[in-house]
């Protein structure tokens, strides 16, 4: 049921997006989305702003231009105004649930051996204990995938997200080869897509569908985040492992607690993954000090290729 | 005599080359369209399937392609450096080998970047290239770069090639009409007045000057599109220097292997003479120990400093079970070997310096590859993949059968070339042959 209803408002947003670019006077949807006409008479609709308005589904017009397209293109070119995106993630307490892992792969309709988020196992030194560590796009303020791009299909947003136009991208993997982290993952094949993903136009912000020789990796959710609602990875960890918020507005929550950004980067002695490659990262890591759980606990009802992953690290 | 009737009996000489077919010939244009039609299959099969057909995955983006990429576009530098530097010195006995060298060059710039297509997912997309250019990205001035450089080293080999083809539409040749006309055509009405020949002698030293700057240019961007990430073996200052100096000595190489089969293939034991071959050698030497010296400081500083990736990917390849096999190949048979061989004088003969070529051509092939899939199987972050395609890579049929096929094209475009043109030129020949009768006398 949750899933149904996440996947109505996928869609809704997408369309509504698209209606919201237009300005009030003339309103567009794709035709075929039927979850509008089952909302009674008034449909709530997103503004470039990132406010709710309500609107009277009769006001709806249908226009399949491609013009349409184009322009939710460039909202999702330009970042909601008046944010910046950050996330921390607590290493002290994730216990490899990978709950973050299905949840972002169910989120972006992405098969299962396809990992936007993977969990690794860190061992820093030989005399240090390991931890799991998980990993998202990591959204630097200085992207050497951006840099290299060289049709702009991969682009620095102004709220600091770091997204793909999967309509733009030719493939050449350069960001690939540029990115230190590994964090991007192409199509080789065909990509498998659920049906009711295919559906759907593509748009940088939601990052589906999947399409073929095509870059894509996490996108922190900016679909998500003009709902006002989390990423589907830090509102699925059981463990309140991901802290998302807002630079400017000096706060993250991980869903069950909201702290101060500023306070929680320094009293628990923050640090960005490889500093030292000059990236700037707008993921933030709180050092694997105090664990809630023993490195153990991550192996228990782990399939075997997944623990296999590991069988290096001791 | 003059030049004029050198020239004649220079190309009465050269003609049948031009005007016959023999069975061996027909027979190497047989095996070698064979193996471009394979090639073409294996393209269709990548084009319908996509990249899952190749060796290539998420962590080794690139593989044999790139690495044909870099090569081709090194042996091209046979023409542009060899032949512009030998021009602008005015050094004479470059001229019975010049149309070789400028011809390596035209066709290795057209071979090279189609390997670079190969890696293009979506070639459906490619004029996104021009719509939405970043002239912040390597890959935009890599477009640049070769673009110029393969207009500049058309109209370089052109300009050597008027008054041949003014000599060719006058001669009494046994070639069809269109063939002729066509000659007549690309004279542009070269008739050997001295005002013709002052403008065509200054068009020709302007492109020399202007085709070793593009060379250079042209392989500094291309080590710059590595040498611009933040990859171990990668992320060096001297990547640019190094892959032009391996750029002109590969060149080299294969000049020295053009000019052996051509002399062979079509009786030019007259005009391409031993002591080409030994001057050759003696470029190559130097070009062996700047390439050597390059090397060692490459992988001497990386070794020395031992920061954690640089480390892990030495040991990678020094490693025998890695890839230390092939690196110490291409490290001993692509430098000391031609260092060593070349050094002894009594070595110096036309058929030892074209096999020292060949290993060195063959072993920089080698290089290329160890630059491109060692440093990309060394990830900053633990890889933890049990998908062990995605670990290490290894190379598929359609990306062999697609690097034949480059080769291929190679000998293909290079016979088809010579039954066009004279493989060596008439024209600059002939000075060259009164001059020394001139000497001797």
């Amino acid at each position: 049921m949750e899933d149904k209803k996440r996947r109505t408002v996928l869609k809704l947003g997408a369309a509504a997006s698209l209606a919201a670019l237009a300005g009030t006077a003339k309103f567009l949807a794709p035709s075929e989305d039927q979850s509008i006409s089952e909302c009674s008479d008034k449909v709530k609709l997103l503004s470039p702003d990132g406010e709710i308005v309500e609107i009277e589904a009769s006001l709806l017009k249908v226009d399949t231009h491609d013009h349409a397209q184009t322009m939710a293109k460039n909202v999702g070119r330009e970042g909601i105004p008046g944010k910046k995106f950050v996330m921390v993630i607590d290493l002290g307490k994730c216990r490899n649930a990978r709950k973050c892992v299905t949840a972002c792969q169910k989120m972006h309709y992405v098969p299962e051996d396809k990992e936007w988020l993977q969990i690794k196992l860190m061992k820093d030194n030989e005399q240090s204990a390991p931890y799991w560590f998980p990993k998202t796009c990591f959204h630097c303020d200085n992207p050497p995938c951006v840099k290299v791009c060289p049709v702009d299909a991969t682009f620095k947003r102004t709220d600091g997200l770091v997204l793909i136009d999967n309509d733009r991208c030719i493939g050449c993997k350069f960001c690939m080869a540029a990115c230190p982290y590994s964090t991007r993952v192409f199509n080789w094949g065909e990509p498998e897509v659920p049906e009711e993903a295919k559906q759907v136009a593509h748009s940088p912000e939601t990052s589906v569908p999947s399409k073929h020789s095509t870059v894509e990796k996490c996108d922190f959710c900016p679909d998500m985040a003009r709902q006002g609602k989390l990423p589907d990875c830090v509102t699925a960890c059981p463990n309140g492992v991901f802290y998302f918020g807002d630079e400017n507005e000096d706060s993250v929550t991980n869903g069950s607690e909201t702290v101060r950004l500023s306070a929680l980067l320094r009293d628990k002695a923050a640090y960005r993954y490889m500093e030292e490659l000059g990236t700037k990262p707008r993921v933030y890591y709180l050092p694997p000090s105090n664990r809630m759980f023993p490195v153990e606990r991550g192996f228990k009802n782990l399939d075997n290729e997944i623990k296999d992953r590991y069988k290096d690290v001791h | 005599m003059n030049i004029e009737s050198t020239s004649k009996s220079l190309l009465k000489e050269f003609a049948p080359q031009i005007t016959q077919w023999s069975t061996r010939e027909k027979l190497w244009i047989g095996f070698w369209s064979i193996i471009f039609m394979i090639g073409l299959y294996a393209l269709y099969v990548q084009a319908t399937e996509g990249h899952v057909v190749t060796g290539m995955r998420d962590n080794v983006v690139w593989g044999l392609y790139i690495a044909n990429f870099i090569f081709f576009i090194g042996i091209s530098y046979a023409g542009a450096i060899i032949s512009g530097f030998l021009h602008l010195f005015h050094v004479e006995w470059r001229k019975p080998i010049i149309r070789i060298a400028e011809l390596i060059t035209v066709i290795a710039t057209i071979i090279g970047p189609l390997y670079i297509l190969l890696c293009v997912g979506r070639l459906d997309r490619l004029h996104h290239l021009f719509i939405y250019p970043r002239l912040q990205s390597p890959i935009t001035w890599d477009v640049l770069a070769i673009g110029t450089y393969l207009v500049g080293s058309i109209i370089f080999l052109y300009l050597a090639l008027i008054r041949d083809f003014a000599i060719l539409s006058q001669a009494d040749l046994d070639v069809s009409k269109w063939k002729k006309n066509l000659y007549r055509f690309f004279s542009l009405g070269f008739s050997n007045t001295p005002q013709q020949r002052k403008k065509l002698n200054q068009a020709t030293t302007a492109l020399a000057l202007l085709i070793i700057p593009t060379a250079i240019i042209v392989h500094s961007v291309l080590s710059w599109i590595f040498g611009m990430t933040l990859r171990p073996g990668w992320h060096s200052t001297i990547f640019g220097p190094y892959f032009v100096l391996a750029a002109i000595y590969s060149g080299t190489g294969v000049l020295v292997i053009a000019m052996w089969a051509f002399r062979k293939l079509y009786k030019l034991e007259k005009y391409i003479v031993e002591k080409h071959f030994i001057y050759l050698s003696y470029l190559l030497m130097v070009l062996a120990a700047g390439y050597g010296y390059f090397t060692f400081s490459e992988y001497l500083t990386d070794w020395y400093s031992s920061e954690k990736w640089n480390a892990e990917l030495i040991e990678k390849l020094f490693n025998l079970n890695e890839f230390g096999g092939w690196f110490y190949f291409a490290n001993f048979a692509g430098i000391l070997l031609p260092l060593i061989v070349l050094a002894i004088p009594k070595m110096r003969n036309i058929n030892s310096i074209t096999a020292v070529s060949a290993v060195l051509v063959f072993a920089m092939w080698v290089k290329r590859y160890l630059i491109i899939v060692p440093t990309l199987e060394t990830t900053l972050l633990p890889m933890q993949d049990t998908r062990m395609e995605y670990v290490h890579y290894s190379a598929t049929w359609v990306e062999w059968a697609l690097t034949f096929a480059g080769i291929a094209m190679f000998f293909l475009m290079f016979k088809l070339a010579s039954k066009f043109i004279p493989i060596v030129p008439v024209w600059e020949t002939s000075e060259y042959l009164e001059k020394e009768l001139m000497k001797t006398k």
